[in-house]
């Protein structure tokens, strides 16, 4: 069908969301690029907000972009995008299975709308009741099923027409840690099969890390850093070093101690502490707390760490990845979204500011 | 390279099969869960059997009026109440539409290949086969009341199709309503707004030469009147089929144009979503 080597190409994506009360509207993209390869499960990590969704809706033709060009599998999603949803699986946030059917009925209907014959729509179904472990429940309506068997479904559903892009929107969202769990397994089965791409996002930093085989950190509506894992990790080049502070003392001096230490490199104020690195943490840090108490700034903590994604994000955006807010909050859907602000990275100095999300306010750009 | 320029789109995949198909499916589904609730249907006929015999007991001598025209005031309510009913049963589809919004169905159906159109169809298809079947309840209710339909079969038929008409409007406004303000109070508000005045400025109750003047004027616009006045005139003796089809041939195109309405708010959902 197509040369194109890469399962996704999109370039320079911008939209804005005309909100209420909010002049020049909500920005969500602003410019995000992304490519991904085939045949592997590629991640868009980033904090609720970031542009994550909004991208997959506008890959998969749910919305328009005011700008930038998108193409799966070489064909233009703005242009041609009936024949883009032949091409494409999606696993939206929210469930999209049809409460009042059941389980099988939803993969029927499905089927059938994507041009399968009565026989053969029955019979895919009945394959991916086997596949999905839904056979048991396969007569049950599925308002009546649990939250990670109504994913799963959402899963079999996305997979009806055996699409070459699978999309998944944060699909572990809501799920309790062993629904979760099983979730992963699937989605690592899913990368398996022969030729499927899957496109993932995700707000879980240890999700990205164990399925993403490519990442895209994704944050105020544009890509900061790609690459495998290993890679962003590898790039920080050692271990990083926090320090957490007792109330009154001024991070900044505190940097500027640290910055004097030949072991230490890319010292910054990060929530009311300060984050370092050093190749060899562990030895650093007799050196690091001599020095402090010298200069009558002592440290309250110290913590060292191999690099994570958390410490790429750091790095990439200057400020701590959000922790994770309540997963079982998607409400706001279809509203544009708040403004996002990021969460202060230099303020606050002296608290410890773990960046609390708003409620309202960090909701994933119109989900 | 720069934004792409927007092309005209490619020809769209807006084939009669394709419509036809789709709409049978989705209007299946919808049945499908309406079939499993027969509960509900049965609920559904406990308004308009009230109405039907509550007015037609309380009212019963406004027949006795000069002018009135009608020897059975329950064989008058019923082309009305079958109207109303239609208005009223079909005035909530939009709940449902917000309903698929809000559970990321229509999401799903619009990442897939499936017709837009039928989308829209199949939400007052499925509603106009309830409207039918409850029409044809409200008939049997009356003829156990004792009224009589001398326009026969033909004029019975020629009933439920006005409220099937009926209902399409509505439906197909209700949707559209959903589409653009998608919540749910703002469909209430217009439905409880507007359901009694409809209902009220038209010959449901009443006939037309006992109407002040300015009530009359209004309710010729009152495409629910346009309903009661083709199904009355069909049920009658010796119908004038020149005006029943006058009638249903202007609430065909009313409904035509509501669904159409209904269909060009995925451009605006698109833009929102």
């Amino acid at each position: 069908m197509t040369t194109d080597p890469c399962a996704v190409r999109a370039h320079d994506l911008g939209k804005t969301y005309a909100v209420r009360g909010v002049k020049g509207g909500v920005r969500a993209l602003d410019g995000l690029d992304v490519t991904v390869g085939r045949g592997i499960v590629f991640g868009l990590l980033g904090p609720n907000g970031a542009g994550k969704s909004t991208t997959v809706k506008i890959l998969t033709t749910l919305t328009r972009p005011d700008r930038g060009t998108a193409v799966i599998e070489g064909v233009d999603v703005r242009r041609r995008p009936d024949q883009v949803r032949r091409l494409i699986g999606v696993v939206a946030q929210r469930s999209g299975s049809d409460p009042r059917a059941t389980a099988r009925e939803n993969l029927v209907l499905q089927a059938r709308l994507h041009g399968m014959g009565r026989h053969s729509a029955r019979a895919r179904a009945t394959e991916l009741l086997a596949r999905f472990d839904l056979a048991e429940v396969a007569g049950r309506l599925v308002s009546t099923l649990s939250g990670g068997t109504q994913r799963r479904l959402d899963v079999a559903l996305g997979l009806v027409h055996r699409p070459a892009v699978l999309f998944l929107d944060e699909p572990t969202t809501g799920l309790d840690p062993e629904a979760r769990a099983a979730m992963w397994a699937e989605i690592r089965r899913l990368a398996g099969d022969d030729g499927l791409t899957v496109v993932l996002t995700t707000h879980y930093l240890e999700e990205a890390d164990r399925l993403a085989e490519r990442l895209a950190i994704v944050d105020h509506g544009r890509v900061v850093a790609g690459g495998t894992p290993d890679e962003l990790k590898g790039e920080l080049r050692g271990d990083a070093v926090h320090l957490e502070l007792p109330s009154g003392t001024v991070p900044a001096q505190v940097r500027a101690v640290l910055e004097d230490l030949p072991p230490i490199r890319e010292v910054r104020v990060s929530g009311g502490g300060v984050s370092a690195r050093a190749d060899n943490g562990a030895a650093a840090v007799p050196a690091v707390l001599a020095a402090l108490e010298r200069a009558g700034t002592p440290a309250a903590s110290v913590t060292v760490a191999r690099p994570s994604l958390d410490d790429v994000f750091l790095r990439y955006t200057g400020r701590r990845y959000p922790p994770e807010s309540d997963p079982d909050t998607p409400s706001g859907d279809g509203t544009p979204p708040g403004r996002e602000t990021p969460p202060g990275a230099d303020a606050a100095p002296g608290v410890q500011a773990v960046p609390q999300p708003g409620p309202s306010a960090r909701k994933e750009a119109a989900r | 390279m720069t934004a792409a320029p927007v092309t005209a789109p490619a020809p769209r995949a807006f084939t009669v099969p394709r419509l036809i198909g789709h709409t049978w499916l989705l209007t299946g589904r919808r049945l499908h869960a309406v079939a499993r609730q027969p509960a509900v249907i049965a609920g559904n006929l406990v308004q308009p059997a009230i109405w039907l015999f509550l007015f037609g007991s309380l009212f019963r001598r406004v027949v006795d009026i000069p002018g009135f025209g009608h020897g059975s005031y329950l064989g008058y309510l019923v082309p009305g109440v079958i109207a109303m009913n239609a208005m009223n049963a079909s005035m909530w589809a939009g709940v449902a539409m917000i309903e698929e919004i809000d559970r990321g169905t229509l999401n799903r159906f619009l990442t897939s290949p499936v017709s837009r159109v039928a989308l829209m169809t199949s939400g007052v298809a499925d509603q106009a086969v309830t409207t039918g079947l409850q029409s044809v309840a409200i008939l049997l209710f009356g003829l156990l009341g004792g009224a009589h339909y001398p326009g026969g079969i033909a004029g019975c038929a020629a009933v439920v199709a006005a409220g099937v008409l009926l209902g399409t409007v509505f439906g197909g406004l209700s949707n559209a309503m959903g589409m653009l303000l998608r919540q749910r109070e703002a469909i209430i508000g217009f439905n409880v707004l507007f359901m009694l005045p409809l209902t009220f400025l038209s010959s449901a109750f009443m006939p037309t030469a006992l109407m002040p003047r300015w009530i009359r004027v209004i309710t010729a616009c009152n495409p629910l009147d346009w309903a009661v006045r083709a199904g009355r005139s069909a049920l009658t003796t010796s119908p004038d089929w020149a005006s029943v089809a006058a009638r249903g041939g202007g609430l065909l195109a009313l409904a035509v144009v509501c669904v159409g309405i209904s269909v060009a708010t995925f451009r605006s959902y698109q833009k929102s979503v």
